[in-house]
């Protein structure tokens, strides 16, 4: 996958960029997520053009494609991670509830409140288990020690980790393994109760067994949250998402409800993609 | 999502507070900078003029008189250290990077950070003791030993750092055409780093040339004109230091332009440095 | 060339090498043997009763050099207070907060400072700061006066001067080692409590915070420049033994008291006092660099891993 993807050999080759609602799932969700147009440049390098889609609500969207296809890109536009790069420039539209986190006199800190994200590293502060979960409250203004524990419990039990660290939260965060550490990350995560949870590749650092445990947790969080991932993993997209989104040079190339991707794409692209052909 | 609480007024007010703090810390710095700049300009350039670079000292009472001994003395005292240093420093900075993990480089690693921060007049009572004593006397000789025990740490690191950033491939297509590793290092990578290493040597000359402690009781002082290494001798830094102490308005104008002068040469070689570090940076990106 | 000339060239080259390290490790150690011997005089005369008593009267032979290890402590202490908010805010401005046209000029001025000669300080010290100070401890107000961390005749000259020329002079020095700190701290840290919903200071802080072995070892390490300061203190600080605890008060240093009187110490007793005080000195600087060198170090061997994508350091939120 770490091959140079480059520019399509086959001008016959279509990639639509309208807007594609999403074909009808088994059971139809509200929208969650609204893109509309949306492109982000670095300075001259254009990295996603004119990307809309609408991400439907407490289900499970999967980003796949190449490496440098624009999706971990795309992620970070959903919480305004992109603003802390200097060059970037976005144009279009992200809504979150009709609320649009791109428009005029935002405030980028509540956006990322209520938009949590997970990394492709864990990344956990070096400090006790404890206050790696309650520092999104903290520094949010919560002071009061037994809504803290509360909210300790809580997020730890929702990341399936909480009987293993139940009996040292004051141990540092550090002294846990890397599937511990990315689950407690995303009990961090979920601990300011955000409505949408991104997950950038959150599973290629861990062994199989870790990787498993994760997905679990993604399955049983997409009851509470609207979850994306991005992933490099195909077989993991179709375990875990109900709709995928296939992007290729920046473009969405196919979006659609993953089982239907996976057995029947409708472009060429994605079936090579799929089928390994290249990527 | 615009609805913003107090706690993230606050919050914000905070974090707002803090970067004023930390662009006015700069500011902080600069005024300093700013001021130093401004007043040895003011005071040194008008007695800046040719007979500064041209005369000798002329005793209190007449006006005018130069330094002339005194840089010269300067620039023989640097001499010498750079003769007793650079050798010395570069082979070490060789043998660092050439046998990393001896237990030798480890000692002379330690060795060349513990001599990097001995205060400078602590260096000055090592060479008194090791060069003045022995002779009975203040000469160049031992100021230049202490400048260039000074200097040594300095070259040391250079030395190590540029080595460390030639790429390997130089070394091993050296020693896969049957070289030595003296060959090697003595053909390629060390060639391929001197420029750089020229530059450190340059930028160390000119930080020890600025040291005045080291001297006060190595090389002292002298009013005459000497180029002897067996004799006490001028330098600049003595010679301001001499000027500043004193109580006449006239020799605080040449304090002055002497500061001039070593500012002067500060600067050049800060940019000259500043200039060579980018060349090289910018060559090696393109060969690694 | 035969295997054995190939295996002797290597070890001849080996061995002229190692020469030089050798000698740099014997100069250190000559160093030390130098002042040790230098001193055995003043330390078998006055034993430990040297670093309690407050009496230097070289007439009388009575050597107690208290003053001056509080004036160097006292002055390197005032210094850091000064220069360490200041470097670190530096530090943050230039690795954090800079727009990016700015961050290369800035750091080549910041550290500009670094390299001006101590006698320049010296004489800016002597001719503009001191004059500055001294229209300052005129100007305040009587009842101040009444406090002993104020107390004493304006002078100008004193531990107010040597402390603000020594703080301008190590914020350069503190300022660029925790720029380097960090600049190792991963990009991922920031991140994390960014998407948290931090603000930028909380960003910074917790970047902070990940690297504050590093952070203290920065500030440690201006300590050790302050501590061996000579000339600029010198020409600044009044040079007056005596222990004070006010800041206007002039008073004195071990490397000043060495700059001023090794020249005209006849007495050996006198000299070898002086050289123990260069003695504790050296031995003062060595702990303190050994201290922030260990703590750099351990900043240093964590990993790095860059999170934000190649394009650009962070400088936004």
């Amino acid at each position: 996958m770490t091959r140079e993807l480059q520019a399509p050999a086959d001008p016959g080759i279509r990639i639509r960029t309208e807007l594609r609602p999403a074909e009808p799932a088994a059971a139809s969700a509200a929208i969650g997520i609204e893109l509309r147009d949306v492109n982000l440049s670095y300075g001259d390098n254009h990295v996603l053009h004119d990307i809309s889609m609408d991400v439907d609500e407490k289900r499970v969207t999967a980003l796949i494609g190449p490496s440098g296809c624009g999706k971990s890109t795309l992620l970070r536009c959903l919480n305004r991670m992109n603003d802390l790069i200097e060059s970037a420039r976005t144009t279009g539209s992200v809504k979150i509830k009709g609320q649009d986190i791109y428009g005029p006199g935002t405030d980028v800190i509540a956006v990322r409140r209520r938009v949590g994200m997970v990394f492709q590293k864990s990344n956990p502060f070096p400090k006790s288990i404890f206050d790696n979960v309650v520092y999104g409250l903290r520094i949010g203004g919560v002071r009061d020690r037994t809504a803290l524990e509360a909210a300790a419990e809580k997020s730890l039990s929702l990341a399936a980790l909480w009987d293993e660290v139940k009996d040292r939260l004051q141990a540092s965060a550090l002294s846990l393994s890397g599937g511990q550490q990315q689950r407690l990350c995303i009990a961090r995560a979920i601990a300011v109760e955000p409505e949408i949870l991104l997950m950038d590749e959150p599973c290629s650092a861990l062994d199989p067994i870790a990787t498993l445990k994760i997905e679990e947790l993604i399955y049983s969080l997409k009851e509470r949250y609207t979850i994306v991932i991005v992933t490099h993993n195909l077989q993991q997209a179709a375990r875990v998402s109900d709709k995928t989104a296939f992007f290729w040079l920046g473009r969405l190339v196919e979006y659609g409800v993953t089982s239907d991707m996976f057995t029947n794409p409708r472009e060429k692209l994605t079936e090579d993609y799929i089928t390994g052909r290249f990527g | 999502m615009k609805a913003t609480s107090a706690v993230d007024l606050r919050r914000r007010a905070v974090s707002r507070a803090v970067e004023v703090f930390c662009a006015a810390s700069v500011v902080l710095a600069l005024v300093p900078l700013g001021m130093i700049l401004f007043f040895v300009l003011r005071q040194g350039l008008p007695a800046l003029n040719g007979a500064f670079f041209t005369e000798m000292p002329k005793p209190v009472g007449e006006p005018g008189g130069g330094m002339a001994n005194a840089m010269v003395g300067t620039l023989i005292l640097i001499g010498i250290a750079a003769l007793a240093a650079v050798p010395v420093g570069i082979a070490c900075g060789v043998y660092l990077t050439e046998y990393r993990r001896a237990r030798l480089s480890t000692a002379a690693r330690f060795s060349a950070d513990v001599l990097n921060g001995v205060p400078s007049i602590v260096i000055g009572i090592f060479a008194y003791q090791a060069a003045v004593v022995p002779f009975r006397r203040f000469t160049a000789l031992a100021g230049g030993l202490a400048l260039g025990v000074m200097m040594l740490p300095l070259i040391i690191r250079t030395t190590e750092e540029l080595l460390g950033l030639v790429p390997p491939s130089y070394r091993e297509g050296s020693l896969a055409l049957g070289a030595t590793r003296a060959r090697a290092v003595w053909t390629v990578v060390l060639p391929a780093a001197l420029p750089g290493i020229v530059t450190g040597v340059l930028v160390a000359l000119a930080r020890v040339a600025g040291e005045t402690a080291p001297l006060l009781f190595t090389s002292f002082n002298n009013q005459f004109w000497s180029t002897r290494l067996d004799q006490e001798i001028a330098s600049l830094t003595v010679q301001v230091y001499t000027y500043a102490n004193s109580p006449y308005e006239d020799w605080h104008r040449q304090a002055w332009a002497g500061a001039t002068v070593l500012i002067a040469s500060v600067l050049f070689f800060s940019l000259l440095s500043r200039f060579a570090t980018r060349r090289l940076e910018r060559m090696h990106r393109g060969t690694a | 060339m035969t295997r054995t000339a190939v295996a002797r060239d290597g070890s001849l080259f080996r061995l002229g090498l190692g020469v030089a390290a050798l000698a740099v490790v014997a100069l250190v150690l000559g160093i030390a043997f130098v002042l040790v011997d230098g001193s055995l005089l003043s330390l078998r005369a006055f034993g430990f009763s040297f670093w309690r008593t407050q009496v230097w009267d070289p007439v009388a032979r009575r050597f107690g050099a208290l003053p001056f290890i509080w004036g160097t402590l006292y002055s390197s202490f005032l210094a850091l207070l000064l220069a360490a908010p200041v470097a670190l805010g530096i530090a943050v401005f230039l690795s954090e907060l800079s727009p990016r046209l700015l961050r290369q000029p800035l750091t080549f001025l910041t550290e500009l400072l670094a390299a001006f000669p101590s006698i320049v300080y010296g004489l800016w010290g002597m001719f503009v700061l001191v004059p500055v100070v001294r229209k300052l401890e005129v100007a305040t107000p009587g009842w101040m006066r009444h406090v002993p961390l104020f107390s004493g005749p304006p002078l100008g000259v004193g531990m107010l001067a040597a402390a603000l020329v020594l703080a301008v002079m190590v914020v350069p020095f503190t300022a660029a080692v925790a720029r380097e700190v960090l600049k190792a701290v991963p990009g991922a840290q920031r991140e994390a409590a960014y998407a948290l919903g931090a603000t930028r200071w909380e960003a910074i802080r917790m970047a902070l915070f990940y690297g504050r072995t590093g952070i203290i070892g920065a500030v440690m390490l201006g300590l050790g420049r302050a501590l061996g300061e000579t000339m600029a203190v010198t020409m600044v600080i009044g040079n007056n033994p005596q222990v004070s605890p006010s800041i206007f008060a002039p008073q004195y240093t071990m490397a000043s008291v060495i700059a001023n009187e090794f020249t005209e110490a006849a007495d050996p007793l006198h000299l070898h006092a002086l050289v123990e005080i260069g003695l504790v000195l050296f031995l003062l600087t060595i702990v303190i660099n050994a201290l922030s060198r260990l703590l750099l170090w351990r900043v240093g061997k964590k990993e790095e891993a860059p999170a934000v994508p190649a394009a650009a350091a962070p400088v936004a939120a």
